[in-house]
Parts: structure tokens; sequence; C-alpha cells
């Protein structure tokens, strides 16, 4: 409290409006405990009441399996390097006859170890192909600090707990996939009047 | 042999009273200073708004391990904590809740009660001597330094009290007071409760166990239940000051259907007193050292001795 360090002497001046008020510190304090005392407190009692989270919480990282290309792009950018990606190249047979057979990405493995993860968010940002998503759940401490690290079955469970983002502000810009889609065509140079 | 069980049976009362008040007290503070803050306090233990949280750290206290340092006066350092304990054991037992209920009606019950509960001090003393520790030696000289100094003013306006009602004994003087004495003593009321949180070395005055510069003072090498018995000491401290706050300037019993309520009065005076004296500890920060004394030598003695000195006059202007 101000009060007692501006009558401490220690060659300072006190402030001229020490606190602003007629009452001393000393009375305000214990006029602010006393009305804190006839107020409900705010403490949410965590294991008995769930608190009501942001949809946008950093809780945990989900994976959308079917989206993920094993492009590596979250994996390099990770700053703790926590993301293990192991895929390998599978060739598909020609849909038409004479066609040229393609290759594609299988996905082996992807594991994020939360034991190492600091949940900056660069991985679900960097993801070209919404494969990664934050979830607002949080309950998943562990004993053994080993199986804080979720193979992609355990990140796919994380997908059902992710929150719809929420809805933009009014008079926000729209968002840039219905500006794309709002554009009008582009039509050839030649073609126009 | 009758006589030898009324003793008994008395002396059990007030152990009882003894380990169960101060745990109230500790409870109070617990959740009183937590909804000063805002906050719940503990919710768990026992059930109800966690009122066996106290039993529930008694029991922690119990299974840690009793250490003592290699270092320490083993037999000063064992002996402290009792020290501490027992004078407040001993000063509640001559403290009146009614003129009946009192274990040990001794005639000159308010210096036999300062005097027991200033013993209790010695326990800290021994303590930060015996544990050599430059800590505990520090929290230790400022606890002597406090009590010198907080122990006078207390006995001054005691004095006048007893003055006042022209008796040395609790019962007497509960008796002979007035609902004017609280104008009439209101700055040796003032001036005891000072003195009282600063003998109990409570903030405002907890500079002997101020944890951020002298870590736990006298308490800093001790552990388990040894520290929970300077922790108990601490509480059955706040019990015997309210009470004798309550019995020596509130008039204890005194108030409607004292014949049948007279100790649940003293009771809940004493609460009133106790409760003060948490929020004081919620509301203000510690005084420095050189604060400390001066608030001792330059508020609180010349106030007590213009106290005496208007009680004594009154006294011998209306005598005759």
């Amino acid at each position: 409290m101000t009060e007692e360090h501006t009558t401490a002497g220690d060659g300072q001046k006190p402030p001229a409006s020490k606190g602003g008020g007629v009452l001393p510190g000393l009375i305000k304090g214990l006029i602010t405990t006393a009305k804190t005392l006839g107020r409900p407190t705010h403490t949410a009692e965590y294991p008995d009441n769930q608190p009501h989270l942001p949809p946008r919480t950093r809780g945990v990282i989900a994976l959308l399996e079917e989206n993920c290309t094993s492009c590596m792009l979250c994996s390099r950018e990770c700053p703790d390097w926590c993301i293990y990606i192991d895929s390998h190249k599978e060739t598909l047979p020609a849909t038409t006859p004479g066609g040229r057979e393609r290759q594609r990405n299988v996905l082996d493995r992807f594991a994020i170890d939360f034991s190492l993860c600091m949940y900056c968010g660069i991985c679900v940002e960097v993801c070209p192909f919404d494969a990664l998503h934050w979830s607002p759940e949080f309950e998943y401490a562990e004993v053994n600090m080993l199986d804080l690290l979720h193979e992609k079955s355990r990140l796919g469970e994380w997908m059902s707990t992710v929150v719809p983002p929420p809805a933009l502000d009014p008079g926000s810009a729209e968002p840039a996939e219905v500006a794309a889609a709002n554009k009008p065509a582009r039509v050839p140079a030649k073609a126009r009047p | 042999m009758n006589a030898g069980l009324e003793v008994l049976l008395r002396s059990v009362c007030v152990l009882g009273a003894f380990l169960v008040l101060p745990l109230v007290v500790g409870q109070m503070e617990h959740k009183v200073m937590a909804h000063m803050q805002g906050r719940l306090g503990p919710m768990y233990a026992g059930g109800f708004h966690g009122w066996a949280q106290l039993v529930a750290d008694g029991c922690k206290f119990v299974q840690k391990e009793d250490i003592t340092p290699r270092a320490v006066d083993r037999w000063v350092f064992k002996l402290a904590p009792a020290v501490a304990l027992v004078p407040y054991l001993v000063a509640l037992s001559a403290i009146p809740l009614s003129p009946t209920v009192v274990a040990a009606n001794v005639p000159a019950s308010v210096l036999f009660v300062l005097a027991a509960s200033a013993v209790g001090i010695l326990g800290t003393l021994m303590a930060a001597w015996g544990s050599a520790n430059k800590y505990a030696l520090l929290g230790g000289m400022r606890a002597a330094a406090q009590l010198l100094s907080y122990e006078l003013p207390m006995v001054l306006v005691a004095a006048s009290v007893a003055l006042a009602a022209g008796t040395v004994s609790l019962t007497g003087i509960a008796e002979a007071w007035h609902p004017l004495w609280l104008l009439w003593q209101l700055p040796g009321m003032f001036v005891f409760l000072v003195a009282a949180v600063a003998e109990l070395k409570r903030t405002p005055f907890d500079m002997p166990v101020a944890e951020s510069e002298v870590v736990m003072g006298p308490l800093t090498e001790y552990t388990g239940l040894r520290f929970a018995f300077f922790l108990l000491s601490e509480y059955a401290g706040i019990v015997v000051m309210s009470l004798l706050f309550a019995v020596l300037f509130l008039g204890g019993w005194r108030g409607p259907f004292s014949e049948t309520m007279g100790p649940l009065w003293t009771l809940l005076k004493g609460a009133l007193v106790a409760v003060l004296i948490i929020w004081l500890r919620v509301a203000w920060p510690r005084l420095r050292e050189d604060q400390l004394q001066r608030l001792a030598w330059l508020t609180l003695v010349p106030l007590a001795l213009a106290q005496l000195a208007l009680t004594s006059v009154w006294v011998v202007l209306s005598s005759q």
C-alpha cells in the first residue's frame, strides 16, 4: 500500500494525490476486502464444472487424415520438431486404357509429441490442405511422459471435438473463398466486347 | 478423590476447547480470507465447504518426516514447540467464559493470563536460538524486539481496565463492565488490539516470520508435527487474545439472557475480535522493522499511558 512506502522517508517526496481520496489507504484496504467478502466469488470449480472455452482455444491439435498429403510442411516448420511423418508412394493404375499411371502419397504415420509441442500453432497455420485443426480439449495429461506422443489414430479422435470457427464480425471483409467464388469469371481478351 | 476428579474433568474440558477453538479460528481464516480475495477457499475436505481441511492438514503434518538438523541444539530445538504451545493452554484455563464457566478461577487472573501468554514468546526465541540458522536467528531477534516493545503497552492498558474495575480478576472486571467503557476505554481497546496482533506476530506485524526476508524466521528448520505445533500455537494465541479482549473490553458474558447464554456471548464477542484480526491480515501489508518500533514507542506507549492517566483521574474523581 502506498501509505507505508510514502511515509518510509527514503528521501522521496510522497506523491501529491496519494491515492486521491479522503480515506487513508489502510481504511480503503479494509473497505475493499469487506466489499469483496460480500460479493459472490468468481471461482469456477473446475473438475465439477467444465469450463466454457472459446472455439479458438489451443487445447490439442487434431488431424483430419483424409486431407493430409504427407507434404511435410508442418513437420519442417515445427520449431521443436515434434511432428513425425512417415509415408510411402503408391502407384494407381490408369483409369482409362492406355492412360498414364498415377502416383500418390499414402500416410503411414503421423504423430505429434505433446511433451515437446509448445502450442505455437505454426503447423495448423501452414497446412495448405486443412488437415490440422485446433481443438479446445485439454484433459489429456498422462502419468508417463512417453504417452504424450499421440499417433494418428489418437489425433484423428480429437477431430470430433473441433469446434466450427465462430461467425465473422458484422461488417468484416468476406472470407477469401467466398470472394474468389463471387469474382466474375475470366473472359479471354479477344472475346471481350 | 472428588476434588481430583473435578480437576481432571476441568483439565479435559480446557484441553478440548484448546484443540477445537484454534481449528475453528483457522478454518474461519481460510474461508474469510478466501472470500475477501474473491476465492472460495477449501471446498473438498470433509464434504461440506471443506470443513475438515485443518484436520486433513494435521494428518499430513503427522505423516511428514520429523527432521532435526545435525547442528541444532537438540534439546532446545525439540522443546521449543511445546514451550510455544503450552502457555496458551495455561492462559486459556484462566479465561472465564462466564462467572461459572471457568476452569481455574484464580484471583489475579489478568496478571496470570498476560504472564502465561508472554511465556509463549520464549518458545519462539528457543526455536530461533536452537536452530543454528541465520534466518531463524534474525527472526528470533525481531521477535524479541517486538515482544519487548509491545508487551509494555499491553500491560499498561490491561492495568487501566483493572483500575477502572477495581480488581485484577477477569470475572470481576467483566462484572464491573459498563457499556460506557466502550467510549471511556476506547484508546485502551485500540492499543490492546494492536499490541495483541503484534504479540501474535500476525500481519501487519509478522516481521519475525516475514517469508520474503527471513524465509520463515524461527520456524525455518521445523517440519512435520513440530511445525504444526507452532502453527497451532499461533491460532491458540488468537483464541486467547480474542477472548481476553472480549472479557476485558467488551464485557464478556454481559448481554441479553446472560444467565443462560453467557458463555455464548463471550465466544461470540471473541469470534468477532478474531475475525477482525484475520481481516487485518487480509487487508494490510507488513510493517518494516523500524516502523514497527516507531509505532510501539511513539504511539502505543504514550497512548497507553494517557489511557492509564485518564482512567486513574476518573476513578479518583468518581470515588470521592
